[in-house]
C-alpha cells in the first residue's frame, strides 16, 4: 500500500511537473548554424546571431491562490518569447519561470536559482510582496528587474533604481480614479469595498481616499474585507445600499467583484460600479452573467477588445496558444519582453554582456526610451522605476467593454 | 428590519459551515481524525455541479446527486488508500496525510480545470425558486438562504436519527465510543469507518452545491477557508457532537456577520476567533462536548 501511495504521489508530481514544463521555451536546434543573423523584419541590428540567447528569468505563482496571476504572466512572456524568437530565426531570448506561489522566502529562492541558472534579465515577479523582497535582492546584485504586474510603490523603493514596472503603481491608480470620478461627476454618494489583507487594494483605497478629500467628493461609506472572510461579501453590498452610495468604488480583484455584482442584483441595488485594472477579466470569468456587469466601469491600461493593431494581434494569437482570452497580466508580460527587445534591437544589449553590465545598461536605456505595447503607447519611465502612460477608462456594455475616453 | 435580514444572512452562512461541521465532526468522532481534505471535496463536488448543471445543462436535482456520487467514492477511495493503511499510525502521521491529500486535491483540479477562477450558476434559482419578499420589499430573503436553512435542519435531524436508531448508526456509536472493544464485539470497524466518510463525503457534496450557489465564485481553494471555518465551528460545538456542529455552525456565521455588520468588517474573524477561545476556556470540550473521564 506504501508502494500505490508513493507511485501516486510520484504519478502526480510527474503530471505538475508536465504542467509547468511549458514554460522552458525550446532551447537548441536553432542556432546552430551561427553564420547570419539574417531575418529581421524591422531593419535594426538583432542580437549577434551566434544563436546565444539572453536568458531572462521569470518568477511568480503557478500555483496556489494567486495561481491565476502567475501563469497569465507566464504565457504572456512565453507568447512574446517565442514570436521574437521565431521572426529572428534564432534564439534571440530563453526563458526560465519559476514557481513562487506568491510566497516572499520562495520568491528570493526562486530568484537564487535563477542566478545560478545564468539569468541576464529578470522578468517579475507576479505580486507585490514577493517582489518587495526580491527588489532589494536584484538591488543588491545589480540586476535589472521589470515587474510586469507588481505593483506597489515599495516595489521601486526596495529596487533602488534596478527595479522597473510596467504597470502603474497604486496610489497613482487610485489617484487617477478619484479625479475621474470628480471630473465626470459620475456620484453624489460613493461607497468604497476593499480588500484590508492585500497591499494592492490598500494601496488604491488610501490614495483614492486622500484625493476624494481634496477633490470633494462625498465618501458615505467604507467597507472592507480579508482574504479571511471574503467568502460572503453581501454584508459589504447591504452597508453601501444602506448608506446609500450611488457609485461604489472597487479597487480589488475581479473574482471578488463579481461576488459583488452577484450580491447587489440579489437585493436590487444598482449603483454605478467603478473599478480599476484589477477588475480586468471579470467578463472572462466561466459561468459569470456578464449582463450583471452591464454599465460597470473601469480604469485599466490594458482591454482584450481594444481595437488597435498590436492588442488585436496579441489577442489572437494568445487564445491560439492557450485557448482563453488575454488579461491585463498577460498583457504586461508580454509587453516586458518585448520592451527589453526593443534594447536589443537598438544594440544596447547583448547576450555576451554580464548581467550586471546589462542591468547598467538597460538603466539608462529605460529612462531615456519610449515604449508603445498592448498596455499603452509611447510609455517611459522615470528614474526610479515607475512608469507613465495614458490610463484609459472603459465601460461595460453587452458584455464587451467600450472605451469612454480619457480624461484629458 | 436591516438587523434581520443581517441575522438572517449570518444563519445563511453558518447553515453552509454547519453542513461542512457536520462532516469533520463524524469523522472525528468515530475515526478520531482530522479530515483536512474535507473542504476540498467540498470543491470537487462544486466543480461536478458546475459542469453537470452549467455546462451540460443537466436537471439541478439530478446533478447534486451525481455530486454526492463523485463525491462518496472519492471519499471512500481516500479514506481506503491514504488514511486506512495509517490507522494503527500515531495520529500526527494521519493529519499530516489529510494536510497532503488536500493539497493533491487542490493541485489536481487546478490541473485539470484551470487556477481562473467560474462563476457558480445558483442551483436554487436553477429548481426555478425566488427570493421571498417581506414587509413591501423592506427585507428580502434570498432563496438561497432558505434552502440552505431548511437543508441543513432536515440532514441534521436526519443524521442524528440515523446514528441513533439503525443498526449502522448503533456501529458507529459503538466504534466512537472504544474502537477495540466494537471490534470484539463482531463490529466491522473499517466498514463503518469507511461508511462514516461515505456519509460525511455526500453531505459536503450538498454543502458544496449550497455554498456555491449562495457565493458563487469557483476556485481551487474554494473549500479551503470554510473548510477551516468548519472545523472551528465543529470545535466550537463540541467536536464528535453532531447537534454540536449544527449550533457551532450557525452561531459562527450569525457572529461573524454581525460582528461584520455593526463592529467592523476587518476585524470579525478575530471577534469570532475571541468567542472561540472564550468558550474552550470556560468549558474544553466545547458547548455540546462531551466530557470524557480518562481513567488512569
Amino acid at each position: 500500500m506504501k508502494k500505490l501511495i508513493s507511485g501516486m504521489l510520484a504519478a502526480t508530481m510527474a503530471l505538475s511537473l508536465a504542467a509547468c514544463g511549458g514554460t522552458e521555451t525550446s532551447s537548441a536546434a536553432t542556432g546552430s548554424d551561427g553564420s547570419s543573423s539574417a531575418a529581421t523584419s524591422e531593419g535594426g541590428t538583432t542580437a549577434e546571431g551566434t544563436g546565444t540567447p539572453i536568458h531572462l528569468g521569470g518568477i511568480g505563482p503557478l500555483t496556489g491562490d494567486n495561481a491565476a496571476y502567475g501563469i497569465a504572466v507566464n504565457n504572456g512572456a512565453e507568447l512574446a518569447v517565442n514570436e521574437i524568437n521565431a521572426a529572428a530565426g534564432t534564439e534571440v531570448f530563453a526563458l526560465d519561470f519559476q514557481d513562487d506561489e506568491s510566497d516572499s522566502e520562495k520568491a528570493v529562492n526562486a530568484f537564487n536559482t535563477l542566478l545560478d541558472g545564468g539569468m541576464q534579465v529578470l522578468v517579475g515577479p507576479v505580486t507585490s510582496n514577493p517582489s518587495i523582497s526580491v527588489a532589494a535582492e536584484c538591488a543588491s546584485e545589480n540586476i535589472f528587474m521589470l515587474t510586469p504586474s507588481a505593483s506597489s510603490v515599495d516595489v521601486v523603493t526596495a529596487g533602488e533604481g534596478t527595479a522597473f514596472q510596467m504597470c502603474f503603481t497604486d496610489p497613482n491608480q487610485g489617484l487617477t480614479a478619484a479625479d475621474y470620478i470628480a471630473d465626470n461627476s459620475l456620484g453624489t454618494a460613493i461607497g468604497i469595498i476593499y480588500d484590508s489583507s492585500d497591499a494592492y487594494s490598500t494601496g488604491i483605497y488610501t490614495a483614492f481616499a486622500k484625493e476624494a478629500g481634496e477633490r470633494g467628493l462625498n465618501i458615505v461609506q467604507t467597507s472592507s474585507f480579508t482574504s479571511d472572510n471574503n467568502t460572503d461579501l453581501s454584508t459589504q453590498v447591504q452597508q453601501c445600499q444602506q448608506a446609500g452610495a450611488d457609485l461604489v468604488f472597487l479597487p480589488i480583484y475581479y473574482q471578488q467583484a463579481s461576488q459583488v455584482l452577484i450580491a447587489a442584483n440579489n437585493i436590487g441595488y444598482t449603483p454605478t460600479f467603478f473599478g480599476c485594472d484589477g477588475m480586468d477579466g471579470i467578463l472572462g470569468i466561466d459561468g459569470f452573467d456578464t449582463s450583471l456587469a452591464d454599465g460597470l466601469m473601469l480604469l485599466c491600461p490594458f482591454s482584450a477588445y481594444g481595437e488597435d493593431d498590436t492588442t488585436k494581434t496579441f489577442v489572437s494569437a494568445y487564445e491560439a496558444a492557450y485557448g482563453e482570452t488575454p488579461n491585463q497580466f498577460a498583457a504586461d508580460a508580454y509587453d516586458c519582453v518585448y520592451a527589453i527587445y526593443q534594447c536589443v534591437q537598438d544594440g544596447t544589449i547583448t547576450p555576451d554582456m554580464s548581467a550586471q553590465d546589462m542591468c547598467d545598461a538597460l538603466k539608462s536605456a529605460f529612462t531615456s526610451m519610449s515604449f508603445s505595447g498592448t498596455t499603452g503607447e509611447n510609455q517611459t519611465w522615470a528614474a526610479d522605476g515607475t512608469i507613465s502612460k495614458e490610463p484609459k477608462v472603459y465601460q461595460v456594455q453587452d458584455g464587451a467593454y467600450a472605451l469612454v475616453g480619457s480624461e484629458e | 428590519m436591516q438587523f434581520l435580514s443581517y441575522l438572517i444572512s449570518g444563519i445563511s452562512l453558518g447553515s453552509v459551515y454547519a453542513l461542512i461541521a457536520l462532516g469533520y465532526t463524524m469523522v472525528y468522532g468515530i475515526a478520531k481524525m482530522l479530515n483536512f481534505a474535507h473542504g476540498d471535496i467540498i470543491m470537487i463536488g462544486s466543480y461536478v455541479i458546475f459542469f453537470a448543471f452549467g455546462s451540460f445543462g443537466m436537471n439541478p436535482i439530478l446533478s447534486v446527486i451525481l455530486s454526492m456520487v463523485v463525491c462518496t467514492i472519492l471519499g471512500v477511495t481516500i479514506e481506503r488508500v491514504a488514511y486506512r493503511p495509517l490507522r494503527e499510525a500515531p495520529s500526527l502521521a494521519v493529519l499530516i496525510t489529510a494536510i497532503g491529500v488536500s493539497y493533491l486535491l487542490q493541485q489536481v483540479a487546478q490541473l485539470l480545470w484551470s487556477a481562473n477562477p467560474k462563476s457558480f450558476q445558483s442551483i436554487v434559482t436553477g429548481i426555478g425558486l425566488k427570493p421571498l419578499v417581506l414587509f413591501d420589499g423592506q427585507l428580502t430573503i434570498s432563496a438561497e438562504a432558505i434552502v440552505t436553512i431548511i437543508a441543513c435542519v432536515i440532514i441534521m435531524v436526519a443524521l442524528t436519527a440515523f446514528v441513533n436508531h439503525t443498526v449502522p448508526g448503533h456501529a458507529m456509536l459503538a466504534v466512537s465510543e472504544d474502537r477495540g472493544a466494537a471490534q470484539l464485539m463482531g463490529v466491522n470497524v473499517n466498514g463503518t469507518i469507511a461508511l462514516t466518510f461515505a456519509i460525511g463525503s455526500a453531505l459536503a457534496a450538498v454543502a458544496g452545491a449550497l455554498l456555491c450557489s449562495s457565493y458563487p465564485t469557483l476556485s481551487p481553494t474554494t473549500g479551503a477557508m470554510p473548510g477551516i471555518k468548519a472545523f472551528v465551528a465543529a470545535v466550537f460545538g463540541g467536536i464528535g457532537s453532531i447537534p454540536g456542529a449544527f449550533l457551532g455552525g450557525v452561531l459562527l456565521g450569525v457572529i461573524e456577520n454581525l460582528s461584520k455588520a455593526y463592529i467592523s468588517t476587518q476585524l470579525s474573524d478575530a471577534i469570532v476567533f475571541l468567542v472561540l477561545i472564550v468558550v474552550l476556556v470556560v468549558k474544553p470540550t466545547g458547548l455540546l462536548g462531551k466530557k470524557i473521564n480518562v481513567k488512569v
